[in-house]
């Protein structure tokens, strides 16, 4: 009885079937040449000495092996952690603080909304050249602020101690992104659950600690993962604003090490192995946020 | 059915649709001249220069047609069209890039047409002819070549109390004519300076050559930590020590852009300063009023045998691996590399010909009162050139990542300079182990 059904019904699901790859066909086509077919050459170049322009020569692991040895490798890598791991924290903390603050109930909230999200619209070169000035250390904005609470400021550009706490600070410009999501799940939290909770006596810092955080966790989790994903691959505005990765290599992130080997060394086949390295390290970083957060994110419904 | 052969007829039809409209629309084959693409960096006055000699070589025969196209990120740009097999038929590339380019075989090499056309290497002043070889071949000819000397302001010497018409001949002498140029305002900040090693910035790399050092052997052994290279940047560390290097910093971040009138030479931050021989047309643009002079750069005081130091460089010409009219593209190189031709590029440039024969016109009529300086620098047998070998971009970033460190006081000299041996010598072994392999010797 069953059979018959099955085999009627599988041909109409088989037309069904095409018709929908039909549609999903253009995807597909675009993923498998701009995605899977890159990827797989770019395994593959990563196992080659490969300049670009000469045909590729397999040499084993050796891009791999070298990596290991490379002392500037290690350096960006550094760089770059040392980034993240403040970067994606500090641009937490600033979007959701903006966030909750923007969404109480004050006049004329719609143009502080706007107003916050507003940077995040300025292009990413043209806000590398402005920052550039604010941090300028004898013109710059931020040390004539500074010197008037009477705190001298560091040489932000030029001091290995000062570039990438420079760039941190800087990267809190585009919070606004991340704010207008968290934004949006904090209108999703229930009101009926803060008003439970106030009946509790709960105070505005209990509703936050035990309603909204727990309700905005899976958006916290969505932005942190994009957080990790950005910040392991800044690239535009360190290499507008410090070429190089001037003062001495202190601002030489991953991804311009990457790119100056394979467009200014044509070194391709390293740049690929490069490539892959940070693509592990994005994955596994990315499970691993995805298996710590398994107890922490609550779901609506769920 | 019927909605079936509708959907395919009606995808048929735009496909259809998509090519015909490609179709006519294409440029059709024309039978008029051959064009010849060519592509630039230069924009400004330096490319309004090389737009009236295309214009002048399109003008002169009828056969070719050369289209200039400004570009900018010349270098990426350039691989990645030729990689992709579409390249221009002619690139102006910078002379250092030729070891790397024909290294990489992005770049053809230009023998048999230097031959045909009777260009060699007794028309040139010999640096700029070697600049386009490599393993022997010529690569890339000259476009427009550069020399650098000391520019320096006499105005600020003479209120120093110095004698404006005897710039410093030694490095000893430049030294304490800059010392007493150093001031610092009540705050303690530095706001004016005699010479600074950092400044411009464009050859952080090769004070070591100042002092007699020498990138490599030419072959296989890279020299960066020699003595003389160690010596070159001790004397950088000896600013940094003098002057406070924060303070060096935080004086120079606030210079401005290199192109206006708050360049630091030109607004009278720094008083001497090593400059090319394109210094002139940034003067007489931003700062006419600026009394300055040019003299070769000092030398040690013990090494009177390293006098004339100059950075030499060119922009070249090639033609890239893959261009679709080779010959053609080569017979407008032949133009720019002909007297006329190169006089009147060079003469927009403000910069020197590089050819031996130059017309006694183009002499009398250059703005530039130190031309005949710039060009005789050029004959120096201590012209400074980029090492010729396609690791230069890394050496060069490796030696200037050395500079950073010892002039922040983060390193010592022999410290930042054996790191440097230590990752370019490999770097070398393995690329001449790969020659060897393909049967690609020097």
């Amino acid at each position: 009885m069953s059979q018959p059904a099955r085999r009627r019904l599988s041909a109409a699901a088989r037309s069904e079937r095409l018709t929908a790859l039909l549609f999903v066909s253009p995807w597909i086509v675009g993923f498998l040449l701009f995605e899977v077919y890159p990827l797989s050459m770019a395994a593959y170049y990563s196992f080659c000495d490969y300049s670009v322009l000469r045909a590729p020569v397999w040499i084993g692991a050796m891009n791999y092996t070298g990596l290991m040895a490379d002392d500037v490798f290690w350096k960006s890598l550094a760089n770059t952690g040392f980034y993240a791991a403040l970067a994606i924290p500090f641009g937490m903390v600033v979007a959701i603080g903006l966030a909750l603050l923007l969404n109480t109930k004050v006049r004329g909230m719609a143009v502080y909304r706007t107003v916050f999200f507003l940077p995040s619209l300025v292009p990413t070169i043209p806000l590398a050249v402005l920052w550039l000035w604010v941090f300028n250390g004898e013109h710059g904005v931020l040390n004539t602020v500074l010197a008037t609470v009477g705190v001298k400021g560091p040489n932000w550009l030029s001091d290995v101690n000062w570039s990438k706490p420079a760039l941190i600070l800087m990267a809190l410009w585009g919070a606004g992104n991340a704010m207008v999501i968290y934004l949006a799940g904090l209108q999703d939290v229930p009101q009926e659950m803060y008003e439970a909770a106030e009946l509790d006596g709960a105070r505005w810092w209990a509703r936050t600690r035990h309603v909204t955080l727990p309700m905005l966790s899976p958006v916290i989790l969505f932005n942190g993962i994009m957080g990790i994903i950005g910040a392991l691959q800044v690239f535009a505005e360190p290499y507008v604003m410090f070429p190089g990765g001037a003062p001495a290599r202190s601002t030489y992130f991953y991804t311009m090490y990457l790119f100056d080997n394979a467009f200014l060394y044509h070194k391709m086949g390293y740049a690929c192995a490069m490539g892959w390295i940070m693509f592990v390290i994005i994955l596994g970083l990315t499970l691993l946020a995805l298996r710590l957060s398994e107890k922490h994110v609550h779901y609506q419904g769920a | 059915m019927l909605r079936r052969i509708v959907s395919v007829a009606a995808v048929l039809l735009i496909a259809g649709a998509v090519w015909w409209s490609e179709k006519i629309t294409a440029i059709p084959a024309s039978r008029g001249p051959v064009e010849v693409t060519y592509w630039e960096k230069w924009t400004s006055f330096e490319g309004d220069a090389m737009r009236a000699v295309v214009g002048a070589f399109n003008r002169k025969q009828k056969r070719i047609h050369v289209k200039l196209l400004t570009v900018s990120g010349i270098e990426d740009k350039t691989l990645m069209a030729t990689a992709g097999g579409n390249p221009p038929d002619v690139a102006g590339l910078y002379g250092p890039n030729i070891p790397q380019y024909a290294e990489d075989n992005a770049v053809i090499p230009l023998d048999d047409y230097c031959r045909k056309y009777g260009i060699k290497a007794e028309d040139y002043i010999p640096v700029y002819w070697d600049n386009g070889l490599y393993k022997g071949h010529v690569y890339g000819l000259c476009s427009t070549p550069e020399t650098t000397a000391l520019h320096y302001n006499k105005r600020m010497l003479r209120d120093a109390g110095l004698d404006p018409n005897k710039p410093p001949t030694t490095i000893e002498e430049m030294d304490v004519i800059s010392d007493k140029l150093f001031l610092r305002g009540k705050d303690g900040k530095l706001i004016r300076a005699g010479f600074m090693p950092a400044e411009p910035g464009w050859w952080n790399w090769g004070w070591g050559c100042v002092f007699g050092g020498k990138f490599w052997d030419g072959k296989s052994k890279i020299t960066a930590n020699s003595p003389e290279m160690v010596r070159g940047y001790e004397w950088v560390r000896s600013y940094s020590k003098k002057y406070g290097a924060d303070d060096l910093q935080t004086f120079r971040s606030g210079f401005g852009n290199f192109s206006s009138p708050q360049n630091a030479f030109l607004s009278e931050k720094v008083a001497m300063e090593l400059q090319g021989v394109w210094m002139h047309n940034f003067i007489t643009m931003f700062a006419p009023k600026l009394e300055w002079a040019a003299a070769p750069f000092p030398h040690p005081a013990d090494r009177p045998d390293m006098a004339n130091t100059t950075y030499t460089s060119e922009d070249v010409l090639v033609i890239p691996r893959g261009a679709k009219h080779p010959n053609e593209a080569f017979e407008f190189i032949a133009y720019v590399q002909s007297q006329e031709g190169m006089e009147m590029l060079c003469m927009g440039h403000r910069k020197q010909s590089p050819l031996r024969k130059v017309s006694r016109r183009f002499w009398e009529t250059h703005p530039n009162p130190y031309i005949k300086l710039f060009t005789d620098l050029a004959w120096s047998k201590n012209a400074i050139v980029a090492a010729r070998t396609p690791l230069w971009p890394e050496y060069n970033a490796e030696l200037g990542n050395a500079f950073d460190e010892v002039a922040l006081l983060k390193a010592t000299p022999q410290a930042a300079l054996d790191k440097v041996q230590a990752r370019m010598q490999p770097k070398l072994d393995r690329l001449l182990a790969v020659q060897r392999a393909r049967g690609e010797e020097q």
